[in-house]
């Protein structure tokens, strides 16, 4: 509890490099992810249920594989290697914005096409173009598109293998949550590892459960100052 | 000069099954058609192909004498559906997305919108959820958001099935007050005795065929076709 009340520079600076990379991957991941999700959700063609099943099961890829395979692409004789991106928190990012790419895309086409068939059919007869249709399905499930990015920002938030083989735990360059949990863990000071595991799982709680609260109050109709209402609903 | 509507030789199947069947049909001016069958007729297959929203596999539909595929029909006609379908937003949301797409003004929706909710008797309900109003509240919300519209050609599948009496009635007003004169209007409907109120001319489907097409009077009082008899009398299988 010192630890996490205590103003040490190092606990926030590794707290801000986690939003960082983890930020700044999933960001990345949503300009292709998003795309990919709309043409798979909204549209039909032959190989559709293939490239679903394949994004579906990269869900569960484990961290450490990629995060090995980033390490061979990324070093100094890798194909990337004049990138200078291994032991940086951005490779660190572009390897979790890879890491969470088969969530956003599988979770978003999910939601896309299980969007009411009628609503498509309201847009085209209200007069929208195919374009706009697609806008409208979208407009319809982007809360749904919301939680899809918000797991993929916990996947990436919660990510050891990445980090570290990517990342190379650097103290006060590439040291994460994740890095510092598994390197206090393996120096034997559980207690030191426990305050960074808490301050992890308090950031995560916070952001699904602000999400969640923004969501419920989109469907009450409620503004944030009435937000006690959700727990008073009699009262006004 | 008067809208002609010309449907030739139409047909439609789904998989084995032939929902339409030769097709042949003209409404000339503006008029309001009603559309009667049994459950499975093909009415709302028909409405769909008319709305643009389906193609059709034989046949063409004219208007004024011009041959017109799904987009183009989509334009100029706007369908309200059996099962209402609202958009997750508010009423004025729901309203104003059609007129947006036609590149109206923020002030002019605005004005157009409180004026239409006033006739269906829904006045400020603007802000209003709109899946959190009542079926017969939803009904009318459609019924305003086609109306804004003025689409050449208004169809509407069954628009009061399911509603109470007093929402029915409103529903009615609305569809007689606003679309006298006005286009043309086809209405697929169950209840015999609205078709009488409301129709210029009536149509009996009857798998997938028209069986027959006349004035109320004459379709009701002295039906030509024995298919027609059966229906009215409530005695037609299917």
């Amino acid at each position: 509890m010192e630890l996490i009340f205590s103003g040490n520079s190092e606990v926030y600076a590794t707290v801000y490099r986690s939003l960082y990379v983890t930020g700044l991957g999933t960001l990345l991941s949503c300009l292709w992810s998003i795309p990919i999700a709309t043409v798979l959700g909204l549209h039909s063609f032959r190989s559709k249920w293939l490239i679903k099943g394949i994004f579906t099961s990269l869900i569960g890829v484990p961290t450490v594989a990629l995060g090995l395979l980033l390490y061979l692409f990324m070093s100094h004789k890798g194909e990337f290697g004049f990138l200078h991106l291994l032991y940086t928190l951005n490779g660190i990012a572009i390897g979790q914005s890879i890491l969470v790419t088969p969530l956003i895309v599988s979770f978003t086409a999910s939601a896309l096409g299980a969007a009411d068939v009628q609503l498509k059919d309201l847009a085209k007869t209200l007069g929208a173009s195919s374009f706009r249709t697609n806008l409208a399905i979208m407009r319809e499930t982007v809360w749904s598109m919301v939680l899809a990015v918000s797991a993929a920002f916990n996947r990436g938030f919660g990510e050891l293998g990445v980090a570290m083989i990517v990342g190379g735990n650097l103290f006060q360059e590439t040291r994460v949550l994740t890095t510092s949990i598994a390197l206090e863990t393996n120096l034997g000071n559980f207690d030191v590892a426990m305050a960074y595991a808490i301050i992890l799982m308090a950031v995560v709680l916070t952001i699904t459960l602000a999400i969640n609260l923004v969501e419920k109050l989109r469907q009450e109709n409620l503004p944030w100052k009435k937000m006690w209402v959700l727990w008073h609903p009699g009262g006004d | 000069m008067e809208a002609r509507l010309q449907l030739k030789n139409v047909e439609k199947s789904y998989g084995s099954v032939k929902a339409l069947k030769d097709i042949n049909l003209e409404i000339v001016g503006a008029k309001t058609i009603a559309l009667l069958g049994t459950n499975g007729a093909g009415k709302t297959t028909l409405l769909r192909i008319i709305a643009g929203l389906e193609e059709r596999d034989k046949g063409s539909i004219l208007l004024d004498g011009k041959d017109t595929n799904g987009k183009e029909l989509r334009q100029i006609a706007t369908l309200v559906f059996q099962k209402t379908v609202m958009f997750n937003r508010s009423v004025y949301s729901n309203l104003a997305y059609g007129l947006k797409i036609r590149g109206k003004k923020d002030s002019e929706i605005k004005e157009e919108i409180a004026q239409e909710l006033h006739t269906v008797g829904l006045r400020n309900f603007e802000k209003r959820k709109a899946r959190k109003t009542s079926g017969g509240e939803q009904q009318r919300i459609a019924l305003a958001r086609a109306f804004l519209l003025n689409p050449q050609i208004l169809l509407l599948d069954e628009p009061t099935a399911n509603l109470d009496p007093y929402s029915a009635t409103i529903i009615e007003r609305a569809i007689t007050n606003r679309t006298k004169g006005k286009g043309i209007v086809i209405l697929a409907t169950h209840n015999l005795s609205q078709a009488k109120r409301l129709a210029d001319d009536v149509v009996h489907i009857y798998e997938g065929k028209i069986v027959e097409i006349a004035g109320p009077e004459e379709f009701f009082n002295n039906p030509r076709s024995e298919m027609t008899r059966k229906f009215i009398n409530g005695e037609l299988d299917y």
